[in-house]
């Protein structure tokens, strides 16, 4: 690791002050220290947060405000999202390890970097690490990237889990910053790639995620199938996060979202509207994945994804809409 | 900075932190501490040989900055039995054969006695199919909680019986056997 100095921020407000004076944020560090080990990350200044006073689940009308600093294990054992947001409990504990999980926290894992191999090899071209270096995954070893959303400077897909139930759930994204406070719907906290990979989110300089808060419980059938490599520890090819509400045999509501199938958690809402209203029939899935991949780009290697997207999204609206299982 | 009081409780012993504020919580335990019982594996928390716990939970020690553990009570491998008194999981991991070269099992068995307590502690896992009822301990669920710990000789089904004699020993599951 580069030299680098450490302080610890025992407020919100401090922590706040520190960003602004130019420190990077460190929570559980699960994905920080291993960047900047690579030196690929080299703050010269960090804050930790721990401190911070952002470590509680709190109720939040009929919604729940989880703290920037609560744990994934944390928030996955919480038995308010057990019982009301369970699609968040089930894609957390879909990833990382327990060990990991005890340490990434809420607002650690939104920041985590999306990332490829390229990324992390520092003799490799990457427009993200290195910006205007170029991109050695178009051409090279691709099999994970990502299919939707990609640039010609980047096609590195968002590898988490939370944020694709979050997604779903039509999270808020809460912050504070130089400018105030702001509430980030999180479909538009993740940014695509475009011209700019070395950006992954909206977050302004100086700007920290506070909390996150979902929105009152659907009710909904709600299942996160992940499709991997190994069955436990493994980033997703595929994943597919559902919220669903049948009525008299029809998809009366429906969210779906994407991991690792686009550059940023992916949700389209003309998916939806595809399924919304109708009965559920493989031909009905099968124009639903129709819509959701129609302008999917395959690399080579992972032109794989596009069927498999297309079957893990009929397998899990088929338990979704007939057996209320994942 | 770090403040010159800032400590963290090992094993029962309050040490001061190191000054550096790049040292890992692992490097810290091994180098400076001489506990060596904790392994670095891959240095990047995929393995799980340097896995120790915080606070009574299990982590990566190779990912988190010693500076970081202000306060916190940390238990390592050399707390959890001896080659005279070993722990019952030491104890199963040595009658099940839960090892080869041995150099994953301090992290093996950190994990596994932290995986007791989650159980305990009621905690799901993405083989929990009820979320909020009381996880029982199968060897999917076992498998799928120790999926953060590396295991290069492949003792892997060995581990599972090991964890399996124990945990059924401990049938309340409150997690006082391990």
């Amino acid at each position: 690791m580069r030299p680098f100095a450490l302080d610890h921020a025992a407020s919100t407000a401090e922590a706040l002050q520190f960003l602004d004076d130019g420190a990077t944020a460190i929570a559980g560090g699960t994905n920080l220290v291993d960047l900047m080990k690579l030196q690929i990350a080299t703050p010269e200044r960090l804050v930790s947060l721990r401190r911070s006073g952002l470590g509680d689940i709190a109720q939040d009308g009929e919604g729940l405000r989880i703290g920037a600093l609560v744990t994934n294990a944390d928030c996955a054992a919480d038995m308010q999202v057990r019982e009301n947001w369970p699609l968040l409990a089930k894609a957390i504990l879909a990833g990382a390890s327990p060990q990991l999980r005890n340490r990434a926290t809420t607002g650690g894992n939104l920041c985590q970097r999306t990332r490829c191999g390229y990324f992390y090899d520092t003799s490799q071209a990457c427009n993200k690490r290195d910006p205007g270096s170029g991109c050695a995954a178009r051409e090279g070893f691709n099999r994970i990237h990502a299919v939707l959303g990609t640039s010609d400077a980047c096609i590195a897909t968002y590898p988490g889990d939370m944020a694709v139930a979050m997604l779903a759930l039509e999270a808020v994204v809460l912050t504070q910053g130089p400018s105030g406070e702001r509430e980030i719907p999180i479909a538009q906290f993740h940014l695509p790639p475009g011209d700019d990979p070395a950006r992954d989110n909206v977050l302004e300089a100086g700007e920290l995620i506070t909390a996150v808060r979902l929105p009152a419980p659907t009710g909904g059938v709600q299942i996160y199938r992940k499709v991997r490599d190994r069955a436990s520890y493994a980033f997703a090819l595929v994943s597919v996060a559902v919220d669903l509400t049948m009525n008299e045999g029809r998809i009366a509501r429906c969210a779906l979202a994407f991991g690792s199938l686009g550059t940023v958690p992916w949700r389209d809402p003309a998916v939806e509207q595809v399924l919304i209203g109708e009965a559920p029939s493989s031909a009905l899935f099968a124009k639903a994945a129709e819509v959701l991949l129609k302008d999917a780009q395959g690399f080579g290697a992972n032109d794989f994804k596009i069927p498999l997207a297309a079957r893990a999204l009929a397998a899990t609206l088929n338990d979704a809409t007939r057996t209320g299982k994942a | 900075m770090v403040s010159s009081t800032a400590m963290a409780v090992v094993n029962g012993v309050a040490n001061p932190l190191p000054a550096d504020p790049r040292r890992t919580l692992l490097e810290w335990l091994r180098e400076d501490l001489g506990l060596t019982g904790t392994k670095k594996g891959c240095d990047h928390g995929q393995c799980g040989a340097c896995t120790v716990l915080v606070e009574g939970r299990r982590i990566n020690s190779c990912l988190s900055l010693a500076q970081l553990h202000d306060g916190d009570e940390i238990e390592t491998i050399e707390a959890i039995g001896t080659p005279d008194k070993l722990a019952p999981l030491q104890r199963a991991f040595v009658t099940h054969d839960g090892f080869q070269c041995g150099y994953c099992t301090p992290g093996q068995i950190c994990s596994a006695k932290a995986l007791m307590q989650e159980l305990a502690d009621g905690w799901a896992s993405a083989q929990t199919e009820d979320l909020t009822a009381r996880p029982s301990p199968t060897p999917e669920e076992l498998r799928e909680r120790m999926s953060g710990n590396i295991c290069r000789c492949g003792a892997y089904s060995n581990i599972i019986a090991a964890l399996e004699e124990v945990i059924a020993a401990d049938a309340d599951h409150q997690g006082t056997v391990a």
